[in-house]
């Protein structure tokens, strides 16, 4: 990890450490607590789409398939949790190879379409097979790691964040590695890569097998902390919003995920004084949004800020 | 150490290449050149993999690598450049030439991203090892810039250093000296004599620049028109009426 990075990740982590002793209304800490989940989501979607160069509409499959076992595990076969998860990441993981190897032989909208399909898929099978069918199944235990519950919003706050922070790292360190440069330079020149000696298939798939591990945690927290489940929450609608997140915070950086899933998930709640009409203007600001920064949002906040500083090192060499 | 051995490859109905033969022998800098349209470029996707050759067998090393798949061959020991520069364009330099190193490390997804020590260890060796390479070739004060940014004749150089980084034990050059200047040029030829001398490199370079090729080629191979027509040192080449011809035209096309 770089200077800035380090000092970046350091603010992240006092704004989460800081964040519930501004408000303790738990309906902001709910608000912030499904942000969370939702970055997840579009963090993996951002190394996906904005590193590696392949496009995902099915994450909503992989975020399906990690709260139903999950859930499944810990409240009919009284698995722990965290067992649950574990397991429940795995299944994904298999689920996302099994896709991928077909699937990533396509590219640009027919791997849109496939990976659209297999959201879609496992939508109806839940709908069919999940216990409860449609309506869904409820009573599922709350989050606990070794005893300890997480039964309050302000420690359910502090878990999906604490999640959020520790797969932050793990991206940023893979990022700067060895693997990230490869997921990188696979984007930026296939056939150089191959001259190179990379194997882009495996690359590929393993990148692909990342995202969904990333959206299954996120959908086993998400059934934890509402501990209901069904269908509805899986659909396309929420593949759309999850890549919707990752562009509007800029795919070409991890941090844009984190952003975007923020303001994907404040926005409707900060719209509702405008009552029936808070869909329109939901519409109009992300397309307006689109329209002006194309890059997304955290790219441009960089630049305003490099520039910020050029201006004050300017000054303070002028004042002294 | 490379033999080509009776290569057709036709695309549609248009022969690209026509019963080619010929070899690169160990710590030579040899030439393929030829007019433009005469399948040089082609016969270098067929040596990397990234075509199949209709017929005839590409030898390295003794072994056919004519059905070997483009990341196995680099992975035996042939590296190459592009005509049209095939940089990672958003990377800096030395990122550039450390993606060169991936197939001498190890550390995969959760390695690297748990920075387990196996993964920082090689980290480091890998930046060494690209700084040294940068080093050089004499673009080590370059090396965070962004890749794109540099003139094309040291993206010429960068593209080198990358393919050096993956330690070959023949390189290819694709019109190395593409779009230089005739003191890059000079500069380019002295670094490619280097490279064989010091590291010991056999080198494939394929050309139009003949200044270039006639002063740093043991062995020379013209193709034309997908067939050779002419094989041999560069003072015998130049003598060649075939390759006159070729170049130049017949006396008789002029009138």
């Amino acid at each position: 990890m770089n200077q800035n990075n380090t000092i970046t990740f350091l603010i992240f982590i006092l704004l989460i450490l800081f964040f519930p002793l501004f408000t303790a209304s738990s309906y902001n800490l709910s608000v912030a607590i499904f942000a969370g989940i939702n970055a997840l989501l579009a963090i993996g979607l951002c190394i996906l789409m904005g590193y590696a160069g392949q496009i995902s509409l099915g994450q909503a499959g992989f975020y399906g398939i990690g709260a139903y076992i999950s859930a499944i595990l810990s409240l009919k076969f009284g698995l722990p949790v965290i067992v649950s998860l574990v397991a429940a990441s795995a299944v994904a993981a298999v689920a996302a190879m099994i896709l991928a190897v077909p699937a990533l032989r396509l590219k640009g909208h027919y791997l849109a379409v496939a990976t659209l399909g297999f959201g879609e898929i496992i939508h109806i099978l839940l709908n069919e097979f999940g216990p409860g069918g449609p309506s869904g199944f409820g009573d599922i235990p709350r989050f606990d790691i070794l005893g300890y519950v997480f039964d309050s919003s302000t420690s359910f706050f502090y878990l999906t964040w604490g999640f959020v922070a520790l797969i932050m790292l793990f991206s940023i360190n893979l990022i700067n590695s060895r693997t990230g440069r490869a997921l990188r330079a696979m984007h930026d020149s296939e056939v150089a890569c191959k001259a190179m000696g990379l194997d882009i298939v495996s690359l590929k798939i393993k990148v692909f097998v990342l995202s969904a591990v990333y959206a299954s945690i996120a959908g086993s927290l998400y059934v934890h902390y509402i501990t209901f489940v069904s269908p509805s929450t899986f659909t396309l609608f929420h593949s759309v919003l999850i890549v919707m997140m990752a562009v509007i915070g800029g795919i070409n950086n991890l941090w844009g995920g984190i952003l975007g899933a923020i303001i994907i998930t404040v926005l409707p709640e900060l719209l509702r004084q405008f009552e029936e009409f808070d869909v329109l203007v939901y519409g109009l600001i992300l397309t307006l949004s689109l329209l002006f920064f194309r890059k997304g949002l955290v790219p441009i906040i960089a630049e305003k800020l490099k520039k910020l500083r050029a201006i004050t090192v300017a000054d303070n060499q002028r004042n002294t | 150490m490379l033999t080509i051995k009776g290569i057709h490859k036709s695309f549609g109905g248009l022969t690209a290449l026509e019963d080619v033969n010929f070899s690169v022998k160990e710590g030579n800098i040899s030439a393929l050149i030829g007019p433009n349209g005469a399948g040089k470029t082609t016969l270098m996707n067929i040596i990397t993999g990234i075509y199949g050759p209709d017929k005839g067998e590409v030898l390295f090393l003794g072994k056919a690598i004519n059905n070997m798949p483009p990341t196995k061959i680099a992975n035996i020991g042939i590296s190459r450049t592009f005509q049209h520069l095939e940089l990672f364009s958003t990377m800096t330099v030395l990122e550039n030439v450390m993606v060169g190193r991936y197939t001498k490390t190890r550390a995969g997804f959760i390695a690297s991203g748990l920075k387990l020590p196996i993964a920082i260890q090689e980290e480091r060796e890998s930046k060494l090892k690209s700084e040294e390479i940068l080093e050089y070739m004499g673009l080590l004060n370059r090396k965070e810039e962004i890749s794109s940014n540099l003139p094309i004749g040291e993206q010429r150089i960068l593209e080198i250093a990358r393919a050096l980084a993956t330690e070959p034990k023949l390189l290819l050059l694709d019109e190395p000296a593409a779009g230089l200047n005739i003191k890059e040029t000079k500069a380019l030829g002295e670094t490619i004599m280097r490279i064989r001398k010091e590291k010991g490199i056999t080198i494939l370079l394929v050309d139009h620049d003949m200044s270039l090729v006639m002063k740093i080629s043991n062995w020379i191979t013209v193709l034309n028109f997908g067939q050779v027509i002419s094989d041999g040192i560069a003072a015998d080449v130049q003598k060649d009426p075939a390759v006159i011809k070729a170049y130049l035209g017949a006396e008789d096309d002029i009138s």
